[in-house]
């Protein structure tokens, strides 16, 4: 896997995974303003060795390992996460029947 | 069982089943949203936003209604970078509300809330409690292999912060772990105590995933990437999928999750720490 420590690789990275979150309408979310309001700021620096600029680079990397790992993470949990017990209703509807119902309510309950 | 039945069924309405006691308008709705754990909640807002408030701090709307923590607060940050990252956060779930996902609102509803009412000495002894049983100075004997990877990639980690703190860590491969001098415990302890009550618990969660002081420390200083950090960290569990192979469902799952919850818990002590501001430079022509 190519190291993405360029600040353009991480500004499309965190760009790509705001458009699989937010779909289409991405570009008017907050985020997206912000990301690029960021990184245009912190583009030009006299220094040679800035220390903001840095620690605005590595910020930008942690946030996109977040997006990613996030996604992923829920990516595999539907895929291999256990489903959870089945309800009453669909039990019974396993088998074809139905629950009953009683209009009034059952006799313990309000 | 039935009662399940009840509740499904409810369920847009189950805010109010559950509300008996307290009364149905706005405030308590929010409460309650993070009391149903059980009952899957559906997303029930369209649009999430962050406004300003009064002393500078930030909140996190949706809809029309603010977000408050899971104890009935108002969620506020101080900061609007972090505002934004939870917003986008919350406007990530589809359908229904993951609160497994949003490790970000999680750091902040504790650092709110203090559930558990620490102060700031307790997070700085259990963090330095750490110091001894860190992973990376606990190292085995056999096998060959694994004992050379812990050498080359662990080492430069220790003398790097070593280096930086002026502080002795040794490493070990017994039973009992490093002997830790005071002094390194002092040094640590008062650099740790420079940070305030959000930093300390954003790196308290950081420590007890990635099971070690010093990359933390090291992820903190920006000297370790995120990911860097969590392979070091499963450094065993690597060699072990090297030789014997990846078990998706498995490695990856918790691999993804660690790296999800150490970069939530580095980008909010970044965040919560550190203010910025733009200094416009003249250009000389």
């Amino acid at each position: 896997m190519a190291s993405l420590s360029s600040p353009l690789r991480a500004c499309r990275g965190i760009l790509k995974e705001l458009r699989a979150i937010q779909g289409p309408s991405y570009k008017q979310s907050l985020a997206y303003n912000y990301v690029i309001d960021q990184f245009r700021k912190n583009k030009v620096t006299g220094e040679r060795y800035c220390r903001a600029q840095q620690e605005a680079h590595h910020a930008s990397l942690t946030y996109l390992c977040l997006l990613t790992s996030t996604r992923n993470h829920l990516a595999l949990h539907n895929l291999y996460h256990g489903k959870g017990e089945r309800s009453p209703e669909e039990v019974a509807g396993l088998v074809g029947l139905r629950l009953p119902t009683q209009p009034g309510g059952k006799g313990w309950e309000k | 069982m039935f009662k399940n039945v009840i509740r499904l069924q409810s369920r847009l309405g189950g805010v109010i089943t559950f509300c008996k006691v307290c009364p149905r308008h706005e405030p308590f709705r929010n409460a309650m949203k993070y009391s149903t754990a059980s009952a899957e909640r559906k997303r029930f807002y369209q649009h999430v936003s962050i406004s300003q408030s009064e002393g500078g701090l930030y909140e996190v709307n949706l809809d029309r209604r603010k977000l408050k923590t899971p104890s009935g607060k108002l969620f506020t940050v101080p900061n609007e970078a972090l505002a934004i990252a939870v917003a986008t956060e919350w406007d990530a779930q589809k359908d229904s509300i993951k609160f497994y996902t949003m490790h970000l609102t999680t750091l902040c509803n504790t650092a709110l809330d203090n559930p558990t009412q620490r102060s700031k000495e307790q997070m700085i002894s259990a963090a330095l409690k750490f110091l001894e049983t860190d992973t990376i100075c606990y190292r085995v004997d056999e096998p060959p292999g694994l004992v050379e990877l812990q050498r080359n990639e662990w080492d430069p980690v220790l003398h790097w912060i070593e280096s930086r703190y002026k502080v002795t860590i040794g490493s070990s491969s017994s039973i009992l772990g490093p002997q830790v001098p005071e002094g390194t415990r002092e040094t640590f302890r008062q650099h740790l105590g420079s940070f305030s009550l959000w930093p300390l618990t954003g790196l308290e969660f950081v420590i007890t995933q990635l099971k070690s002081l010093v990359l933390s420390l090291g992820m903190l200083d920006r000297h370790l990437s995120v990911e860097r950090a969590v392979l070091l960290s499963r450094l065993e569990e690597e060699y072990q999928i090297r030789r014997w192979g990846n078990v998706e469902w498995a490695h990856d799952y918790d691999m993804y999750e660690l790296q999800a919850r150490t970069a939530a818990g580095a980008l909010f002590v970044h965040l919560s720490s550190e203010s910025s501001t733009v200094k416009h430079k003249l250009m000389q022509d």
